[in-house]
């Protein structure tokens, strides 16, 4: 085993002890994976800092712990995440509440939105669209190097499943809101996939939330199929708290001419590790990743992207900014690959920090690895202070120092969160990252944890 | 309005103000003329408190209060402004919100409340036909991709929003075509009142066929060395420094 053994050791337990009471509520075609991906995780184990792509990372503050696990869903826990209501204003979504990683048991699982369109629990899809499922379910979440993707198979039974049918335009946007609540410290799994086909248009939302000052581990894998000549924009909202340890994988798997936008917005969270992964697989492919981490305290945020070229005429743009305080640290890996094939390939990379005090740190690596001749790849990263001159420019017009500093910041944040298409969301993260930036808690109003 | 005491500042340990004295009285423009490297761009920045010169000795009075001890922010709260040689680009920050922070920060000190948003949109419309600038830059980003000349409108313009008394224009002139030069001058002549003040600090004698000085004065390696009326531009203009420096340097031996 490359990970950690000792740590690896407990998920491979904890799969022993627990996988006869995962299957038995899970449909079959989710359990035929489960023996192969446990047997590749058994090989991979939890990423250590030995592991390249986790090198600056160390997952054992949250993984090395004994954790209740959820993996039976009980229908009174549900009541509180009904009550859960997303306070942005003016935002018209259809919305989905996962708890602890499962699809209420409340309501129906699966629900038919307006042009054909599904959203809902992904284990109830299995049992009645098998032949999406078999299509999509699986193929695209890989790694020859990260564990946790196949922890994730081997153990996740639930999480949200999206359809859009061809030539669907979708354009209210969806937005899961992932609630995680306990009174024990927990541990917990899902899976989502979403499938937006040929000429679909389609925006999500996801919203990362805990409800109870406990610690939280979070493995979450993200399935993302996007047909040919579809869009397809994801907004993800992390605001947890310091005790949360979230680490998600999405892999968005793009026919040609389709364009996607990914955009990570990483508020509040003690360690958030996100994995990205583009795959272009189609000439005339798009697509745009960006983020956003404002880290204090102790905080850690790694963004982890890898951006496959697999094919000729396609464009990617990197954008990810970080604004570091107190003694938190970041890290960015921007990894592109060029595929022999991929010629007349645009790829972009900009990963700029903000370092507020001489103790916060962060870590910043692209890693370009070009095997066509006639390509146009560029990558830049800073990691510095703010900038004098302008802070005197806006003191120089009567703005005090502390406001020209949060102006400075948030101006240096806008340039991500102006991607957010949805305007409500745009308006209301701009809104958050102004209070996250005054040091006033960024949580939404109808989070009941008030962890300080 | 101003009064400048055998001011001396050095930079890094490099004396670069020898005993500078200026006075400003309401209502004046004074035109600051030299050779590079006389200082001129350093007095503005003492005057506007930016930090890397240190004042060594001297006093700067600034309606009746000691400037030199007051942060940058206040200074331009009490009515002190710095058309700047080069505007700084700053994105992500909107000139509407920047103007508007800009605006009601100096309203608040004064104990006004903060203007409305539709009074405050109604100002910059005023204000941006005032200064003939394009009305689209005030929806980008502070100086952002803007060209040389735009950059210096919109310090006109900002200029114009934050109505100071005492407005100090360093090079606002530098890297202008004839129309822009117009413009700003045009902008600063519709400005001016019977009780605000302006220090234009240039190069060239071009701006000040635009914007006449009642007093101009002749920096050179870092003292004042002569104080005329308007005809002083016109004469460096025909002849160049070298004379002043000639002039100087017979001072000197004598």
């Amino acid at each position: 085993m490359s990970g950690n053994s000792e740590v690896s050791e407990k998920y491979l337990n904890l799969y022993r002890e627990n996988i006869d009471k995962i299957s038995s509520i899970s449909a079959p075609y989710i359990n035929s994976f489960r023996s192969s991906a446990f047997e590749r995780f058994s090989k991979l184990g939890i990423p250590s800092k030995k592991d390249e792509a986790y090198k600056y990372t160390n997952l054992n503050i949250f993984f090395d712990h004994d954790y209740r696990s959820y993996f039976l869903p009980v229908a009174s826990d549900f009541i509180k995440a009904e009550e859960f209501r997303c306070d942005v204003a003016d935002l018209d979504a259809h919305g989905i509440v996962l708890l602890n990683g499962f699809y209420p048991t409340i309501n129906d699982k699966l629900r038919q939105l307006p042009s054909g369109v599904w959203i809902g629990s992904i284990n109830e899809a299995a049992l009645r669209f098998p032949d999406l499922i078999e299509k999509h379910y699986g193929k695209y979440a890989d790694s020859d190097t990260d564990g946790l993707v196949h922890l994730n198979t081997a153990m996740a039974s639930d999480g949200v499943f999206v359809y859009v049918p061809k030539g669907v335009r979708f354009n209210k946007p969806v937005q899961i809101v992932n609630l995680v609540q306990s009174e024990e410290d927990m541990f917990n799994q899902h899976r989502n996939l979403i499938i937006v086909e040929k000429d679909a248009e389609f925006s999500i939302i996801i919203c990362d939330h805990a409800l109870s000052p406990k610690k939280f581990l979070t493995n979450a894998v993200t399935e993302v199929y996007v047909g040919e000549s579809a869009h397809f924009d994801l907004v993800r909202v992390q605001n947890e708290h310091n005790a949360a340890c979230k680490v998600t994988h999405t892999f968005i798997h793009q026919e040609k001419n389709s364009i996607t936008s990914s955009i990570n917005m990483t508020l509040h969270g003690g360690l958030i590790r996100n994995s990205t992964y583009h795959f272009l697989g189609g000439e005339n492919a798009e697509t745009n990743s960006c983020g956003l981490y404002l880290t204090d305290k102790w905080q850690h945020v790694d963004n982890f992207v890898n951006v496959d070229h697999a094919f000729p005429n396609c464009t990617s743009n990197q954008l990810f900014k970080g604004v570091l305080d107190d003694m938190s640290t970041g890290a960015f890996n921007g990894r592109i690959l060029v595929r022999p094939d991929a010629q007349k390939t645009l790829a972009y990379q900009k990963n700029n920090n903000i370092l507020l005090t001489d103790d916060a740190k962060m870590d910043t690596k692209p890693q370009l690895e070009i095997h066509a001749d006639d390509v146009k790849c560029s990558h830049g990263a800073t990691v510095g202070q703010l900038d004098g001159d302008a802070l005197f420019y806006l003191q120089s017009r009567g703005i005090d120092k502390h406001e020209a500093k949060l102006m400075l910041m948030f101006g240096f944040a806008h340039e991500v969160i102006q991607n957010i298409k949805v305007e409500p969301l745009r308006e209301r993260m701009d809104n958050l990252v102004m209070q996250r930036l005054r040091g006033e808690l960024s949580r939404c109003a109808s989070c009941v944890v008030k962890c300080g | 309005m101003l009064d400048i005491n055998n001011l001396k500042v050095s930079i890094a340990g490099k004396s670069i103000l020898k005993g500078v004295s200026l006075h400003v009285k309401p209502g004046e423009i004074h035109a600051i003329m030299g050779p590079n490297g006389s200082g001129k761009s350093t007095l503005a920045s003492v005057l506007t408190g930016r930090e890397f010169a240190e004042v060594t000795e001297g006093t700067v009075t600034y309606m009746g209060n000691n400037l030199l001890e007051m942060s940058p922010e206040d200074r331009a709260k009490e009515g002190i402004f710095l058309g700047f040689q080069y505007p700084i680009e700053i994105p992500g920050v909107s000139m509407v919100n920047f103007m508007k922070t800009a605006v009601n920060e100096k309203r608040k000190h004064h104990g006004l409340d903060p203007l409305s948003a539709s009074d405050f949109l109604k100002m910059m419309r005023e204000k941006k036909e005032l200064v003939e600038i394009d009305s689209k830059l005030a929806n980008r980003s502070v100086n952002e991709g803007f060209s040389g000349g735009e950059k210096k409108k919109n310090e006109i313009f900002q200029m114009a929003m934050l109505e100071p008394k005492l407005a100090i224009l360093d090079e606002t002139d530098s890297g202008l075509d004839i129309d822009a030069l117009r413009i700003v001058a045009n902008g600063v002549n519709k400005l001016k009142k019977a009780d605000n003040s302006f220090i234009v600090i240039t190069h060239y004698q071009r701006l000040l066929d635009h914007i006449i000085p009642d007093v101009v004065h002749v920096l050179y390696d870092g003292r004042i060395v002569k104080t005329a009326g308007k005809e002083l531009a016109l004469e460096l203009e025909a002849k160049g420094y070298d004379w002043i420096k000639k002039e100087v340097e017979n001072n000197v031996i004598a």
